[in-house]
């Protein structure tokens, strides 16, 4: 059993999504314990998986039983153990932490909710373990259109973002495709592996370059990379807080790592990082992204927009992290991928917390709320100072790799923006915490407040809180275990010719 | 915006028409697509396999992962369509409903929480907006109806001799139901098969092919490795292979044909389920 | 003249016409502000997509990929690669036009959601309903 877990990671979510949606038929009640079942399976053979590889090496596990190239294959390094555990364990630890909100925002249809975020995470898993380049956009289709429909049920303008979304994810869906479309008209190959034997000699052809441009600007629509963002702040605001917090944290890191694992795998980096002005450039740009992410994040009222906002800038720390070409800013891209994850995760779950009792993120509607929600206040403030890279928690370690391997390339731009966007981020969260704690609170007559008066607002309920607290304190332990994960795990996962 | 785009548009074809004079002749035997991986496919799928229809070899058993998402992607539309767009249908009572009888025409208004007729034959539920069935196509159509559906199993049988398999037989088999919701009513559909059987037919056909792979698992082989399945079956492993193809084109084209018909209802009733179009 | 009739135009035409049918799908999609015309232009592009991965597995003199029998022998099939066109690229695309429909039918009923509430299916008035 133990050499079936990369199939078992994929088989628990899908097949239990089936059944969850054949028992809505009949009865609500055994949704949520089927979801959490088959996540809980997920989430233990990714770690059974991580472990393996640990100590073994990277394995690959062929599908159907046909040798590669005619059939399909996983193949597993340290880099995909890792993203695996970090993405089946945020969405299993979500499931537990919304789930009041779950059964109150979809009432009746809660079990079709379930079968979709199972649906999703199948997809999002599936992409980072598989081995043929094909699969990766059949995988990346149901993630998105499971999230789709997931982020369609929301206020009043959500249908409207998430068909906005739609376009742009299909647009960039099918560059992919297309990429992959040039590189097999001129390999005849589909497997990652295959490819990067195949493709060094082709490395002059422009029809190769064309491949490579068009899946990297198909990644980047995916990912929210600056200036093909427009999508994200919408769609993610829009929804309802459990959808929300299942796929922010997730999906730009999952395509973070697929640009990872198309520029280290298919491309070699012989390839990727042949054409100097190529390389400096896409550090340019993730200048840009860092810098406008958090300026558009410093004009906005509503703090759920805000964090998409500071999500966009992210994206651009782990984009730059890659380009800079050497080791230590690679570690700090791949560093940065777990750290993000449970640092969005933290802050996306207090918006929930805080929605679930007020109803509202509008900045007038946060006066005084650390009074009324403690818990979730500090934990706010723990993923805050995680995001500002405060040490020991884990934000400030993936910056501290993030800025050596910037001193280390000679980019200073990139070490000046690293640093830019930390202070606004300082002057984002810490707008908040005085608004929460120091501000009076007084009547609630603004607009846009519907929620209960200012004396009820109690905190979220303890199922809620809980697991958000074991998130926030996650943060430092994270933090305090970054040297051992760099050493054991990530180190492994760049290619040694990386210097 | 528009210029924007225009001008992005143009360099974009621009570009992209200057590059395909690297790619190799259209139809030259000799490219790297053709000398590749397709002869081993053409030359070894009757001994590995025993198939003859290539496509379907590759599709159902090769390249059988993909096969499985693409149905997984359909039951993913279907469920989105009915999360974003329907309700589980237990209707209240609160609302005034129209009851004809079939022989005479005559319509009875019944109130809210009044008693309906009792006798599901002889009275139809109808909407204020309801027209008769226009005679001819309605019987025309109710006569076309099984033969279609004879073509559509026919396909999904066929399916390793001639082009065919489980997403065609699926939508010819979806058509013959939507047809039959085109030229009558929705509700006619509906009462034929509700929506619950529609859910639980979709939900079953991922889960046979799924299920299917799975089953592989605990005979030893890797997922979807239909040889050691021969066991179960009673045949040697490449016959199990063939039966194998078989059982997942079976629950693909369950999945196809309740999914089509699971949009159909939601997105041509607002997810209202009454009338249709 | 003829050279490049010969080596550029007959060998690559096909490739020409999906650029350009992608490219009047993308435009589409950009510049229509009408809900359906989007979705249209989303299914013209995909569409051209497929066509270009098609045409990857055609071959000169070569028939669908389906075994023939072999005449006279009954039971033998002919197993020649040079006589068939590539199978792959069939396959590949009936992937993706069953996602390109599944999308289809998941963005119809977005606008239907947003035709329902906002009454009009015309991008610039619904945002401006929404900004007020």
């Amino acid at each position: 059993m133990t050499d079936q877990y990369p199939s078992l990671i994929l088989i628990a979510p899908l097949l239990f999504a089936l059944f969850v949606f054949i028992s809505s038929w009949f009865s609500r009640k055994p949704a949520f314990i089927m979801t959490a079942i088959a996540l809980g399976l997920s989430s233990a053979s990714a770690v059974g998986l991580l472990a393996q590889i640990m100590a073994n090496g990277p394995l690959s596990y062929r599908i159907g039983g046909w040798a590669p190239p005619m059939g399909i294959e996983y193949y597993v390094d340290h880099l995909n153990a890792l993203v695996l555990v970090v993405v089946s364990c945020l969405a299993f630890w979500n499931l537990i932490a919304t789930r009041p909100d779950i059964e109150r925002s979809y009432g009746d249809k809660a079990p079709i909710f379930y079968t979709l975020y199972l649906l999703s995470v199948a997809g999002h898993l599936g992409i980072v373990v598989t081995g043929d380049a094909f699969n990766l956009y059949v995988l990346l289709e149901i993630a998105a259109l499971s999230g789709y429909a997931l982020l369609a049920m929301g206020n009043a303008r959500a249908h409207l973002s998430t068909l906005r979304y739609l376009f742009m994810g299909t647009v960039g869906a099918s560059f992919y495709l297309l990429g992959v479309g040039y590189m097999y008209i001129m390999t005849g190959s589909l497997n990652m592996l295959d490819l990067a034997r195949l493709l060094p000699p082709l490395y002059e052809s422009p029809a190769i370059a064309a491949a490579f441009g068009l899946v990297l600007v198909g990644i980047f629509i995916k990912m929210a990379f600056f200036p093909l963002h427009a999508w994200l702040p919408n769609a993610y605001s829009d929804a309802n807080s459990p959808a929300s917090s299942l796929i922010a944290p997730m999906t730009t890191k999952v395509m973070v790592y697929a640009m990872i694992r198309i520029c280290l795998t298919v491309f070699t980096p012989a390839l990727a990082f042949k054409s100097v002005w190529f390389s400096n450039g896409m550090v340019w740009a993730a200048v840009v992204a860092m810098v406008m992410g958090a300026l558009f994040a410093l004009t906005q009222k509503d703090m759920k927009k805000m964090l998409t906002y500071v999500l966009i800038s992210e994206v651009g720390y782990m984009v730059g992290g890659f380009w800079l070409g050497n080791r230590l800013g690679m570690t700090g891209s791949i560093l940065h991928i777990v750290n993000d994850a449970v640092m969005t995760l933290c802050v996306f779950l207090c918006v929930g917390c805080i929605t679930f009792r007020t109803g509202s993120t509008q900045f007038e509607s946060l006066k005084g709320l650390s009074r009324k929600q403690p818990y979730t206040m500090a934990a706010l403030v723990l993923g805050g100072l995680a995001m500002i890279g405060v040490p020991p928690t884990c934000g400030f370690y993936s910056k501290w790799y993030l800025i050596l391997g910037g001193l280390d390339a000679g980019h200073y731009e990139f070490v000046a923006a690293l640093v830019f966007s930390s202070l606004i981020n300082i002057v984002l969260f810490f707008r908040i915490f005085e608004i929460a704690f120091f501000e009076p609170y007084g009547d609630m007559h603004g607009d846009h407040y519907h929620g209960p008066p200012h004396e009820k607002i109690q905190d979220a309920p303890w199922s809620m809180v809980l697991p958000l607290l074991v998130v926030a304190v996650g943060l430092i332990v994270l933090g305090l275990y970054s040297g051992s994960i760099v050493t054991n795990i990530i180190d492994f996962a760049i290619p040694a010719t990386i210097i | 915006m528009k210029k924007l785009a225009f001008v992005t548009i143009l360099l974009l074809g621009i570009v992209l028409m200057a590059i395909t004079a690297d790619f190799p002749r259209w139809g030259d035997p000799l490219s790297p697509a053709s000398t590749y991986l397709s002869p081993h496919f053409i030359e070894k799928t009757m001994e590995e396999t025993s198939v003859p229809n290539i496509v379907t070899a590759v599709l159902g058993d090769y390249r059988g992962y993909d096969t499985m998402f693409e149905t997984t992607v359909v039951f993913c539309a279907g469920a989105a369509c009915f999360f974003i767009l329907g309700s589980f249908g237990r209707e209240e009572d609160d609302k005034i409903r129209y009851f004809r009888h079939r022989d005479t025409g005559v319509v009875l208004k019944v109130q809210p929480h009044g008693t309906r007729p009792s006798s599901r034959a002889d009275f139809e539920r109808i909407d204020p907006t309801w027209t008769p069935y226009d005679f001819i196509i309605s019987r025309v159509a109710g006569l076309m109806i099984p033969f279609i559906q004879l073509f559509g199993l026919y396909v999904v049988a066929h399916g390793h001799h001639s082009p065919g398999g489980g997403f065609q037989g699926g939508v010819i088999l979806a058509a013959s139901f939507l047809l039959l919701a085109l030229s009558h009513n929705m509700r006619t559909l509906s009462a034929r098969i509700s929506n619950k059987v529609l859910g639980l037919m979709s939900a079953s056909g991922v889960l046979i092919y799924a299920g299917w792979g799975a089953l592989a698992l605990a005979f030893g082989g890797n997922f979807l490795d239909y040889s050691v399945l021969g066991v179960l079956l009673g045949l040697d492993p490449i016959a199990a292979r063939s039966m194998g193809i078989m059982i997942v084109e079976i629950g693909v084209a369950l999945t196809v044909m309740s999914t089509m018909i699971i949009i159909y209802n939601n997105v041509a009733s607002l997810g209202a389920y009454d009338e249709g179009l | 003249m003829t050279e490049f009739l010969q080596t550029g135009l007959t060998a690559h035409y096909n490739y020409w016409i999906y650029i350009i049918l992608m490219l009047i799908g993308l435009w589409a999609m950009m510049a229509k502000v009408n809900l359906i015309k989007k979705i249209i232009g989303m299914n013209i592009f995909q569409t051209a997509i497929i066509l270009f991965y098609v045409s990857i597995g055609a071959k000169k003199g070569g028939t669908i990929p389906i075994l023939e029998h072999a005449p006279g022998h009954g039971h033998e099939y002919i197993m020649d690669a040079a006589l068939y066109i590539n199978p792959l690229p069939h396959v590949l695309m009936l992937t993706a036009i069953v996602v390109s429909v599944a999308t289809l039918g998941v963005a119809l009923a977005l606008a239907l959601k947003t035709y329902r509430e906002h009454k009009t299916l015309d991008e610039d008035e619904i945002l401006s309903h929404l900004s007020e």
